[in-house]
């Protein structure tokens, strides 16, 4: 037998702690904080005064399970509530993912937007292949659908394209007659307003409005339908949404706009009338200054491009209703992307607008 | 020591519309009870007042010995403090992650700092067996999913009482018996008295001790029992429910006769 080297080295002492009084949710929030202060391996914790315990306490008897304690004389009570815990079992983490690099975010955000743009696109097609199978199929057109989206979309907008088209023709009309009156030239401010309503500004507000009233209605109707499954269950029951759902709105947004607009311009001019008399010039005379700017090319154009403000709008909505993710959140996203989107469509379409008219010479 | 819930003459209903009228039962502590009765005879209704959602038309529901009907401010949420509730959709906030859900009630209510909330809220999700699912969202979950994390969210704050309305609802039944084991489970482990909406014999069975049966021709309670006695009981209402499962699909009696004609 080798001889063995003379050896001196301490005895682990064991440190023992007691932990007493109630273990629970409202009176355990320092002893939280003092565990994450030591290490608590090879320490013994003797726990039999412990009285009253629930689920919280549980769970910190666990952390200090999990750091290296050892848990004695638990009272029956709370050790079959720790033993429902699985204390032996290390919680599991959740890695946090990594940080993405500002180029790579940027990738990203540039393919989703043409992945978006390449489904809109192909929205537009669904949206002409259904008019087409309506077309060739006209009593199978929710007709009752669409009567009842047009007195939604139109009927119902009245009151508010009134106040706002009045108060704009009052505005417009009397913000302009105060410096004219100084050349002594109220009188065109009639042809100002005739012009400027019929053409750009009557149009315009009232696809305004109907952004802010239809396009986030539709979104928001369609996108709380996808999140019920509504659209799924009328896609198994063999129904195509955008022939169900997307045509009688799009149909009903495309002839109210225009008819909006029709009204919002006469109610605008209205309330300019209004502020003329004020200024002197009687109505006929109004009427007659109107009548010798404006043509019937003009009043076409404006309504025209109402109709397709009316088709941005309702298409938008719809699109973006149906594109809806997962989630009450989802919906209101879907809807904010709706009112942002058809503005800025809005703009464009109407820059363009202006560019064709200026080269047609309309 | 008083029953932990205690209701007297409860009528309860909606505006002017009386659902239920003159209810008056106890639970004890550490019991599990259904309420049981067919659709529309006022089930949800009971547990929502119970809970405190609405306030009863006449009655009075004591806690703990303490009254909640008609107590405000600190008393009753004192009261309301003792509740977990899962209603019949789950109703998790979609915009969270299933861990958040579980999180929000612990950090409105709780003075814990955030890791020992984090810490709580795991175990919650274990308890359940969703611990892998904690990042996830909510509507990224199965149907039985969202229910047992419901559960846990509704566990946070370590309830006494734990309402649950119709947990098994929409649920296949082998994913249904595997949520009322669940609750079976946490009402053993966590000592927390249950009180659920059902309509499903086998839940009933396997959950809880005791039933209380509603009916809507008489808006109210028809019997209270275990879900034994109830099965063997004589009264027609009560029989009709529970043996329904029962029902013979041929008839016994073929009176129809070949018409014969004599001369
Ligand atoms: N918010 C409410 N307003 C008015 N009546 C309601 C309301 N909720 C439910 N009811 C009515 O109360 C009755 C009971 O409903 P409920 O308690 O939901 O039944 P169940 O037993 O199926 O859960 C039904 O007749 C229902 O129409
Ligand atoms: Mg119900």
């Amino acid at each position: 037998m080798p001889p063995t080297e003379a050896q001196l080295r301490p005895t682990p002492t064991v440190t023992r702690f007691e932990l007493g009084g109630d273990l629970t949710l409202a009176t355990s929030s320092a002893l939280w904080q003092r565990i994450q202060q030591q290490q608590w391996a090879e320490i013994e914790i003797d726990a039999s005064a412990v009285q009253r315990i629930d689920g919280a306490g549980a769970a910190l008897l666990f952390e200090l399970q999990q750091r290296g304690a050892r848990i004695l004389a638990l009272p029956a009570q709370g050790q079959r509530l720790l033993n429902a815990l699985s204390p032996e079992l290390p919680l599991l983490k959740t890695t946090p993912k990594p940080a993405q690099h500002l180029i790579t975010r940027f990738g990203a955000r540039v393919r989703a937007a043409n992945a978006n743009f390449y489904l809109q696109i192909s929205f537009l097609g669904a949206i002409c292949a259904a008019l087409w199978q309506s077309l060739q199929q006209l009593r199978r057109f929710r007709w009752r659908e669409f009567c009842l989206q047009c007195e939604l979309v139109g009927a119902n907008a009245v009151p508010i394209i009134t106040l706002i088209s009045i108060l704009f023709g009052v505005i417009l009309a009397f913000q302009s007659a105060i410096p004219m009156r100084q050349f002594g030239a109220e009188l065109f401010v009639a042809n100002l307003l005739g012009l400027s309503l019929i053409r750009e500004l009557g149009p315009l507000i009232t696809a305004i409005l109907l952004a802010g009233r239809t396009g986030a209605a539709f979104a928001a109707e369609l996108g709380t339908m996808k999140v019920n499954e509504e659209i799924n269950a009328l896609v198994t029951f063999g129904f195509d949404p955008i022939r169900f759902l997307v045509l009688p709105r799009l149909l009903a947004g495309v002839l109210m706009a225009p008819l909006l607009t029709l009204f919002a311009e006469v109610v605008g001019l209205f309330g300019g009338a209004l502020v003329m008399k004020g200024f002197g010039i009687p109505f006929a005379t109004y009427y007659s200054q109107i009548a010798g700017q404006v043509n019937l090319i003009d009043l076409l154009s404006g309504l025209s491009k109402a109709a397709i403000f009316g088709f941005i709008i309702a298409a938008v909505g719809c699109y973006r209703g149906l594109a809806t993710g997962n989630g009450a959140s989802a919906v209101g996203a879907a809807t904010t992307q709706a009112v942002v989107q058809i503005l800025v469509l809005l703009v464009v379409a109407d820059g363009l607008f202006a560019v064709v008219a200026y080269h047609m010479g309309w | 020591m008083s029953a932990l819930i205690e209701v007297q003459g409860l009528s309860c209903g909606y505006g002017n519309k009386t659902i239920l009228k003159d209810v008056s039962f106890s639970i004890e502590r550490g019991e599990v009870v259904a309420i049981l009765g067919g659709s529309g005879c006022g089930k949800s209704t009971l547990l929502k007042h119970l809970i405190g959602l609405y306030s009863p038309q006449a009655g009075s529901i004591r806690i703990a010995g303490n009254e909640l009907v008609g107590t405000t401010g600190a008393d009753r949420e004192a009261i309301l403090r003792h509740f977990g509730a899962m209603f019949q959709a789950g109703a998790l906030f979609g915009s969270m992650s299933v861990l958040d859900n579980v999180m929000l009630p612990l950090q409105s209510f709780s003075q814990l700092d955030a890791p020992a909330i984090e810490i709580i809220a795991r175990l919650k999700l274990r308890l359940v067996g969703l611990e892998a699912f904690a990042d996830y969202a909510p509507a990224e979950l199965s149907g039985g999913m969202q229910k047992r994390a419901a559960i846990a969210r509704a566990m946070a704050l370590d309830p006494e009482i734990l309402f649950l309305d119709e947990p098994s609802a929409g649920l296949d039944p082998l994913t249904s018996a595997e949520l009322d084991a669940l609750i079976r489970r946490i009402a053993e482990t966590q000592h927390v008295t249950c009180v659920l909406v059902s309509h499903e014999l086998a839940s009933i069975h396997a959950i809880a001790d005791r039933a209380i049966m509603l009916d809507r021709s008489t808006q109210g309670i028809i019997a209270i029992d275990t879900p034994e006695a109830l099965a063997q009981s004589s009264d027609e209402r009560v029989n009709r429910f529970f043996n329904r499962g029962q029902l013979r699909l041929v008839p016994q009696h073929c009176a129809a006769s070949e018409p014969t004609l004599q001369g």
